[in-house]
């Protein structure tokens, strides 16, 4: 199944049905159009990962959607109530958990939880309860009285989640939710997502790395420089830019070039060539035709000193929509993809 | 009986509402407002309790300032400090609180600058509710100056002529006036983009006006054109509805003048600066 550009079902009629509605959705910063354009539908009790590199629009699409922000053109509706007119209603649908920790750096987690919990409604008693509660749950109640200097990025992070749960909102905003967590702690941050997702709650949430969006959302859209440039499951997204990939490693550095154009020419595809380790990648629609690519190798005389073939990964889908890598102004891909296979970088 | 309840390895919370089964209103009513304010005033004293450093300006200030302005200009112009007292304490004390609400405006540009008010801006509550929590919360500070100057004027020989009644009742007025006056450097504090700025804008405001009034001097020794600024000065008014109630325990068209002026100032600068709060990205 090739994935479309886009290929969400519009045949829900009522904005209900959805638990983000978003359409044509624009914000200019300037002469920066950080948003141009993005239409974004969630299915309620999904989860659904925005994914895009640095500066892609994804937090300035977040806070258009949680009413932070307003949007120079489109429309965009949270459970049918739109995010302008019946801003305050979406404010009560919606728990919001920022790129950078948005609770109070003088006050304790306990006192941080309970001021929300004021915040939200609850009553003196109720709020003490909650915020014991949501520590307990997520692991802090050890910390609970020590000023939140003294915090680690992880606890932070989580009293930041905490705190958007107050109120067991249906739709959860979680804006690169795991960026500068060390493996472990991403792995309790995802843990946590599945747990919200099993209660019923919606989440959008953003990423720059592949392999999260992969293993968490259900749907993803692949955001670039301010549009939505492909969207689909994880498989879908995988599918169009085809089944596997040939990985080939020239033992001449000299023959480099030729090797691309046989691929060209047999493949009928461009190989993609990481600089530094001289390898080749090229898409394998038809493993069929692989023979004869090797053949025409020896025929010209280019010797290989590795070959193996690698299941797509996110990352090649992203190469391939926007020609551009994604991790492209940043720091590492943790971890792996879902095949444990170690993935180059491409300083592109 | 006993039963054994095998405990979940992980709590689950309960199933979420779905957003149809809520109650929902899209408008925040005048009672959530003043229970939000009264939240946010809660967070901002939590906030001072936590760093107490952060009043040194309306204990070490008042200090300071009343002492130094009462050896150092009450022989040249009321003959003897006893005499200046009675003009100087209430001037003093405008000058103070007034001073300190400069404060408001810088530390809520400090505040708004963290992670947290993006919080604040998301969570269904009233607008102002941080902005005037966080004003109500320094009244405390302006109490705090009040009393001081109020102390430092007792032991050093000012004993008002009104009585305990109207002094406390001009130190409500005082503490009313500044939170009012705290709106525009809280507006300057939204609009600003740094929190030095805020403090230098202020500033330039406030010199001009606190020292430009009858706190320190008497009106008829300065000259033609100053007297006329001097006396249509809001800052005058308040000096001398606070020195008619605590010297002589009178309430004249003075405090009223000054009352007037702070509800034009709260109704005017509240409203710009929400929404000046609600544009702020």
């Amino acid at each position: 199944m090739n994935a479309p550009r886009y290929s969400a079902d519009t045949r829900a009629g009522s904005g209900e049905d959805w638990a983000i509605e978003a359409h044509g959705l624009v914000k200019t910063f300037g002469s920066n159009r950080a948003v141009d354009g993005v239409d974004l539908l969630v299915k309620p009790g999904t989860v659904y990962g925005v994914l895009g590199p640095n500066g892609a629009g994804k937090t300035t699409t977040i806070n258009m959607l949680a009413t932070l922000l307003k949007a120079d053109a489109g429309t965009a509706a949270v459970f049918g109530h739109d995010v302008q007119k019946e801003a305050q209603i979406v404010r009560q649908l919606i728990g919001v958990t920022g790129q950078f920790a948005s609770v109070d750096e003088t006050l304790s987690a306990t006192e941080n939880l309970i001021i929300f919990s004021r915040l939200l409604g609850l009553g003196r008693a109720e709020s003490k309860v909650k915020a014991a509660e949501l520590l307990e749950r997520f692991g802090l109640t050890d910390a609970a009285k020590r000023p939140l200097k003294k915090f680690s990025g992880g606890m932070r992070r989580r009293l930041d989640l905490a705190a958007s749960l107050i109120a067991q909102p249906p739709l959860i905003f979680l804006d690169e939710p795991t960026t500068g967590l060390d493996p472990r702690t991403r792995g309790q941050m995802w843990d946590t997502i599945r747990e919200l997702v099993a209660s019923g709650s919606t989440i959008l949430l953003t990423t720059q790395y592949l392999d999260e969006a992969d293993q968490l959302a259900d749907r993803i859209a692949v955001i670039d420089r301010g549009r939505v440039v492909a969207e689909g499951t994880a498989d879908e997204l995988k599918a169009s830019v085809g089944t596997s990939s040939l990985q080939l490693r020239i033992e001449d550095a000299a023959d480099t070039q030729d090797a691309l154009t046989a691929i060209e020419r047999v493949l009928g595809v461009r190989g993609t060539l990481t600089p530094e380790a001289a390898r080749i990648t090229a898409p394998m629609a038809d493993p069929d035709r692989v023979t004869d690519l090797l053949v025409t190798f020896r025929e010209a005389g280019i010797h290989l000193t590795e070959m193996s073939v690698q299941k797509p990964s996110l990352d090649e889908v992203f190469l391939t929509i926007t020609g551009h890598d994604a991790a492209d102004q940043n720091e590492t891909t943790p971890g792996s993809d879902e095949n444990g296979v170690e993935k180059e970088k491409v300083n592109a | 009986m006993s039963t054994i309840v095998q405990a979940p390895l992980k709590q689950t919370p309960g199933r979420i509402t779905p957003p149809s089964e809520r109650k929902l209103k899209n408008h925040t009513s005048f009672s959530q407002t003043l229970r939000n304010t009264f939240t946010m005033a809660y967070r901002g004293l939590v906030k001072i309790r936590r760093t107490p450093e952060q009043l040194v300006d309306v204990t070490v200030q008042p200090i300071i300032f009343t002492l130094m302005f009462a050896y150092l200009f009450g022989g040249a112009i009321a003959g003897n400090v006893q005499n200046y007292l009675p003009t100087l304490i209430p001037g003093i004390l405008v000058q103070t609180v007034i001073t300190t609400s400069v404060v408001t405006g810088v530390q809520l540009r400090e505040d708004m600058d963290k992670g947290v008010f993006d919080r604040f801006r998301s969570l269904p509550i009233a607008r102002i509710a941080p902005l005037s929590g966080a004003l109500l919360a320094d009244t405390v500070r302006y109490a705090i100056a009040t009393t001081i100057t109020f102390v430092v004027g007792y032991v050093i020989g000012y004993h008002p002529a009104g009585g305990i009644g109207p002094v406390v009742l001009a130190a409500l007025v005082v503490i009313a006036c500044s939170w009012a006056i705290s709106w525009i450097f809280a507006f300057f504090g939204v609009i600003a983009r740094t929190a030095s700025s805020v403090q230098g804008i202020s500033m330039l405001v406030l010199f001009p006006l606190t020292f430009l009034s009858n706190a320190y001097v008497p009106v008829k020794s300065l000259p033609q054109v100053l007297q006329w600024f001097v006396n249509i000065n809001p800052i005058s008014h308040l000096v001398t509805a606070v020195r008619d109630l605590a010297n002589n325990g009178t309430v004249g068209a003075d405090l009223w003048i000054s009352l007037l002026g702070a509800a034009i100032i709260v109704v005017v600068f509240a409203p710009l600066t929400v929404r000046a709060y609600m544009r702020k990205a």
